[in-house]
């Protein structure tokens, strides 16, 4: 172990990476997706200027705005930069260690979109109530399928801790588990459905009907906006980075040598890469389903991940 | 409905009729008795005496009755026992004019907002065009909506202003969770005046303001006005001129088509629709830039023929692109066929059931997908439509990918009919010159425009100056359809819904 101090700073470094560079993922994004549509793309960086932009713009209030619509936000950033640092982005073991929980990282997610819906409903008007009683829907379908899949990677590593349980695949080495088969594609529905991508939400929508993400935050603007833009874009990151960290845990630094740590900035980057590509061949594929199909997914995303716990129970903890 | 053999020319059959004022219910009756359908109503205030015209049609053959009221604010009995979609009009011509509808159910204004007031009637004659306030008009709030109550019912106000670059229009939900129980339309934001400001143009000035009526549908528009002004006028278009408008409706049928197909796409997240058949769009209007001097060929179609003429290279190029879409389509086409989640959002969404689509006197792609099979260019055929043979594409679900289906059908039957033209286009002169009409000369124009039949009533009064322009635009009725097949369907399902049947704003407000 290193000495604190300097295990600190790395978490607190590893910290900043990920939400400095959760843009650049979505960034990434949309020019995979123009590729796919045979258009010239923007820039990977263009999602950094939107942000600078929305940032030194005035902010534009609803006259009926609580403190509540006002400090959102503040709150939606803070809970997803608190589970950004939990999650061991190009290392494991260091001192965040200790909270880095699954369930802990749930509640992270759950906390956010609580003060999300409550903000969406606050100003009163019709497209934000319709946004948050969708969340509310999605979410609640959601979640229990992302407890499922998590609970699955704990009983194989005995541990609710992220770390712990990342650290046990690596010593493990390559070993097929079945259960991690369904896992994996569960937790990739959930995850599509959770950070509002298609088939489930259109991000790039303008039509307020339609919308679900994009309808509870229709009425922010300026530096509140672009808090909630970036938010989103750093919960895009954590699900990315959590499919990679516990389904591809290879690469990650597990000591604190340079070169551990430089491959393990390469091995995200190209494993985040990698799996992007994957969702924009699903996005470009796709229409948006029907608000109604939505259930019947996450129903498909918990059933997989329920099948992943029961084949883990029956081919592994039985020996 | 209309039952004929293709090729044969037929004359164009257009019957007029006077009725005395208190026959003006039974018209409606005995009309709904024979089943004619409905197609609009107009009114005029000649010599301070209110004049009623109403078109019927019934197998290609129009017949305008009309009626001549011995004042100016009578009051006569309502169509709508007999024609639900006579509503708007009525209440349109209850604003404009200051008439009463008898039996009229709905006694909201519809066309007037607050920029004039319950007692000013604009199409008069007394009222003048000029002194007055345009800036300080009210924003209108206030207006009557339909209120459900319940619980759980939740009334979404949409519009009208909206986050894509639309037309204005405010719509109306009210919800029970996602389904919609009903919607209600309000209309009128974007009223121009065109029937007043179309008073005391000279032909070419009226040609120019038909064009404008919804740029989007400006061929169509501009050739139904023309039409109606040289049946007044009493001039025979040359053949030249008629095979370049009926190419250029042709390409305004594709180039509109097109673009809604992709945003059908669009408004389902189906993103690479959207581009590439956006992409073929504007490929067409950069096309009609070159060759007619403007994208969407506005202001070509002008009284007495066409101007400018095709450029001598225009027809090479016109069928090369011909093809190269031809091409381009067949592979868009079998990507969104083959695509089950994007048929999954189309299918069995937004169904207009042919009876309804009857009732309400539905035109275009909206009825032929309901299985209305009427389509001007074929059974009222008008030159040069005459001597070509024209397939009319039908679908009988009405929903969504009905209308989709429809148009795509559609696109090809035109690249189809742009190629014969095209290779057997006509020499001579592009434009004959005009002719003063008799003053009181009278024409009713009707064009199968890409959203439907367009209709277009001209008479003249002396000295060559337009007396009443009245072009009506098919949205009049579409619109109408929209607030039937929306009930039922989810709120999200509303703007491919919409987008499907793409009524003109401009069009319906005037």
């Amino acid at each position: 172990m290193a000495h604190p101090l300097i295990a600190w700073a790395l978490a607190l470094l590893q910290t900043l990476l990920f939400i400095a560079s959760a843009p650049l993922l979505a960034g990434w994004i949309k020019c995979v997706r123009c590729v796919l549509q045979n258009r010239a793309s923007p820039s990977v960086l263009q999602p950094y200027r939107d942000l600078g932009k929305l940032f030194r713009k005035k902010v534009v209030l609803a006259e009926e705005a609580s403190w509540l619509f006002r400090s959102t936000p503040y709150i939606v950033l803070g809970t997803m930069i608190l589970a950004a640092a939990v999650i061991p982005l190009v290392t494991v073991r260091l001192p965040t260690d200790a909270i880095a929980d699954v369930i802990v990282l749930v509640g992270f997610l759950a906390l956010g979109r609580f003060f999300l819906a409550l903000a969406g409903l606050d100003i009163g008007t019709s497209f934000g109530g319709m946004g948050s009683s969708r969340e509310m829907m999605v979410a609640s379908l959601a979640e229990p399928a992302m407890l499922m899949a998590v609970f699955t990677l704990s009983m194989t590593a005995s541990s609710t801790n992220l770390s712990t349980a990342m650290h046990y695949l690596l010593q493990s080495g390559l070993v097929l588990r079945p259960a991690f088969v369904f896992t994996a594609a569960g937790l990739m529905m959930v995850a599509i459905a959770e950070t509002g991508r298609l088939p489930v939400d259109n991000p790039a929508t303008h039509l307020e009907l339609t919308m679900i993400h994009e309808g509870m935050i229709l009425e922010y603007s300026g530096r509140h906006l672009a808090l909630m833009e970036w938010a989103s874009e750093i919960k895009l990151m954590i699900y990315a980075v959590l499919i990679a960290d516990i389904f591809l845990p290879w690469g990650i630094a597990t000591r604190f040598t340079a070169w551990a740590l430089v491959m393990g900035v390469v091995a995200i980057g190209a494993k985040l890469a990698l799996l992007v590509v994957l969702l924009a061949v699903i996005e470009s594929g796709l229409a948006k389903m029907r608000l109604f199909r939505v259930p019947e997914f996450l129903n498909l995303a918990f059933l997989l991940c329920l099948l992943g716990l029961l084949s883990h129970i029956i081919l592994e903890v039985g020996i | 409905m209309a039952v004929r053999a293709s090729g044969q020319p037929v004359r164009v059959s257009q019957y007029r009729l006077s009725v005395a004022p208190e026959e003006w219910g039974r018209v409606a009756e005995e009309a709904a008795h024979v089943g004619l359908r409905w197609g609009g109503l107009w009114a005029e205030d000649r010599d301070a005496r209110i004049e009623l015209t109403v078109v019927l049609e019934q197998c290609g053959i129009y017949l305008m009755v009309r009626t001549r009221t011995t004042d100016l604010a009578p009051s006569v009995a309502s169509h709508t026992a007999y024609y639900p979609a006579a509503g708007r009009f009525e209440r349109r011509l209850t604003d404009l004019f200051g008439i009463t509808f008898r039996g009229q159910a709905d006694s909201r204004r519809w066309i007037r907002h607050l920029a004039w007031s319950e007692n000013e009637f604009p199409l008069r004659k007394a009222y003048s065009l000029v002194g007055h306030d345009g800036a300080a008009v009210r924003p209108d709030s206030g207006y009557p909506f339909l209120e459900a109550q319940g619980a759980g019912v939740y009334e979404i106000p949409v519009g009208p202003i909206h986050a894509g670059i639309i037309e204005p229009g405010h719509f109306r939900f009210q919800a029970v969770g996602e389904s919609i129980l009903n919607l209600e339309v309000r209309l009128g934001y974007v009223h121009k005046g065109i029937e007043k400001t179309a008073e005391g143009r000279d032909p070419d000035g009226l040609a120019r303001l038909a064009g404008r009526v919804s740029g989007d549908a400006t061929v169509a528009h501009t050739w139904a006005a023309c039409m109606a002004m040289e049946r007044a006028a009493g001039i025979e278009v040359p053949v030249r001129a008629l095979a370049l408008r009926a190419i250029l409706a042709e390409r305004e049928r594709i180039s509109n088509h097109l673009g809604d197909i992709g945003s059908i796409c669009g408004d389902v997240g189906f993103a690479f629709g959207q581009y590439q058949f956006g992409r073929l769009r504007e490929r067409c209007l950069r096309l009609h830039a070159e060759l007619f001097g403007h994208r969407l060929a506005m202001d070509t179609v002008v009284p007495g023929g066409v101007q400018p003429d095709l450029p001598t290279d225009g027809a090479h190029r016109l069928l090369e692109d011909g093809i190269e879409l031809r091409q381009e389509l067949e592979e868009l086409n079998a990507i969104l066929s083959e695509n089950s989640s994007l048929q999954d959002r189309w299918c069995m969404t937004g169904i207009l059931p042919t009876e309804t689509a009857r009732m309400l006197g539905v035109l275009g792609y909206v009825a032929r997908a309901s299985g209305v099979d009427f389509d001007l260019r074929r059974d009222v055929p008008y030159a040069p439509y005459d001597t070509l043979k024209v397939r009319v594409p039908i679908a009988t679900v009405g929903d969504v990918a009905a209308r989709v289906r429809v148009r795509q059908e559609e696109i090809d039957v035109a690249l189809g009919l742009i190629d014969e033209l095209v290779s057997v286009l006509p020499g001579g002169p592009c434009r004959v010159p005009w002719s003063v009409p008799a003053s009181d000369a009278e024409g009713l124009g009707c064009v199968e425009g890409w959203r439907g039949e367009h209709l277009a009533y001209v008479r003249f009064g002396p000295d060559n100056t337009i007396a009443r322009y009245y072009p009506r635009d098919p949205s009049v009725f579409n619109w109408q359809a929209l607030e039937k097949l929306i009930i039922g369907n989810i709120v999200p399902d509303f703007p491919v819904c919409n987008k499907s049947l793409n009524g003109s704003y401009s069009g319906h407000d005037l």
